[in-house]
């Protein structure tokens, strides 16, 4: 007779547990699997999402919990909708979220297509290329601030030694101009890596036979590239840019380490702005409307990303 | 067009879909753009109205 696992299960059951279960429904064993996921779902993201709302209309100061909490309507959000220094975060915001997007498609595609050509140590080089994303954003903020030092700084001289200008005669966290460049390149270092491995798995996951089948069909290099590869890597590359979006839109540490907002406000980012709301104003019912706000923009954001995700692979 | 508008109609949920995707698209670029502050103030409503619209047409028929 074959001994199955369900077997063994049922038999190191004690009886007067097995009994008691034996009682119980498909339908409510399923249950009691589920409840403590759903419990922990309730505790962790929903109450607190359900809080943080009603906390948006109130006057709410964390700091001050024994205060008499006011209704205070709309307020908040007419406050945080009409403030120009917001609104100056938000450009700052998207500026940073479209060129670190646009910079790591381009070069993350361009670098998975370069080693999935296959040539000798493309392993050591995929190991050496995805090492940024290995280190911690905080790490990485501090040694870029080394490096884009304009006295001792390699990146001064490394632009220096190209352009033929003066390294000290620019400081990339100190000028207004490239200060907001400064946060696109360190974090398009860090996280091409991770866009190029996406890429790299939608590159190896095309037939090798539909190459073939174009090259009968006497397809051209350029035409086999607009016509199979980059329609088969479009959804793992949207999927790259869902990820990277909504990681970029609450971007945190990687530019406090770096700029710390500065110089002035001009690398600010809502995150950024929206923590200093919270916890050095102490104005948590402010804070709160202005997280709804950044929650509704992303999750809106999202659901029509993954209903384009959704159109393009079913095509 | 004619279609599109025959789909907002009759209840389908592909145009429904498309439209509330323009008013989400519409109001983060009034969220974030450097041009008018008037448009920024009103992002959030055209935003919420389409996230909410989103949420309730995709539960209608194709």
């Amino acid at each position: 007779m074959s001994d199955t696992a369900l077997d063994r299960v049922a038999r190191a059951t004690p009886p007067r547990v097995a009994r008691r279960i034996r009682g119980f429904s498909d339908r409510a064993i399923a249950w009691i699997f589920v409840a403590p996921t759903i419990v922990l779902l309730l505790a962790i993201n929903i109450f607190p999402l359900i809080w943080t709302i009603y906390l948006s209309f109130t006057n709410y100061r964390a700091n001050r919990p024994n205060a008499v909490v006011e209704w205070v309507g709309f307020r908040n959000y007419q406050r945080i909708l009409g403030d120009p220094e917001i609104w100056q975060t938000m450009q700052a915001t998207a500026h940073f979220l479209f060129w670190t997007l646009f910079f790591q498609v381009l070069f993350g595609f361009a670098l998975a297509w370069l080693i999935n050509a296959k040539f000798r140590g493309s392993n050591l080089w995929t190991t050496i290329i995805v090492l940024p994303m290995m280190l911690s954003p905080a790490v990485v903020g501090n040694f870029w601030t080394f490096l884009y030092q304009p006295q001792i700084g390699i990146f001064n001289y490394a632009v220096a030694f190209v352009t033929g200008a003066d390294p000290s005669s620019f400081s990339m966290i100190g000028d207004v101009r490239l200060a907001p460049w400064s946060i696109v390149i360190v974090d398009t270092w860090m996280w091409t890596p991770f866009v190029m491995l996406i890429c790299l798995a939608g590159l190896r996951s095309i037939p090798e036979s539909i190459y073939e089948a174009a090259e009968c069909d006497r397809a051209s290099k350029w035409r086999q590239f607009w016509t199979i590869t980059v329609p088969m890597v479009l959804p793992f590359l949207m999927l790259a840019v869902l990820f990277r979006g909504i990681e970029n839109f609450k971007m945190f540490d990687l530019v406090v380490q770096l700029t710390g907002g500065g110089p002035g406000s001009t690398t600010e980012l809502t995150s950024i702005n929206l923590k200093r709301e919270a916890f050095e104003k102490w104005r948590t019912g402010y804070a709160s409307a202005y997280a709804v706000i950044l929650f509704v923009t992303v999750f809106g954001l999202a659901s029509i990303y993954v209903k384009a995700l959704n159109t393009v692979k079913n095509r | 067009m004619s279609g599109f508008l025959n789909g907002l109609l009759r209840l389908r949920r592909g145009p429904w879909e498309m439209l509330a995707s323009i008013l989400i698209g519409l109001g983060i670029f009034m969220l974030m753009q450097p041009f008018f502050l008037w448009a920024f103030t009103w992002s959030f409503i055209v935003t919420l109205t389409g996230t909410v619209m989103f949420l309730i047409v995709s539960h209608f028929p194709e």
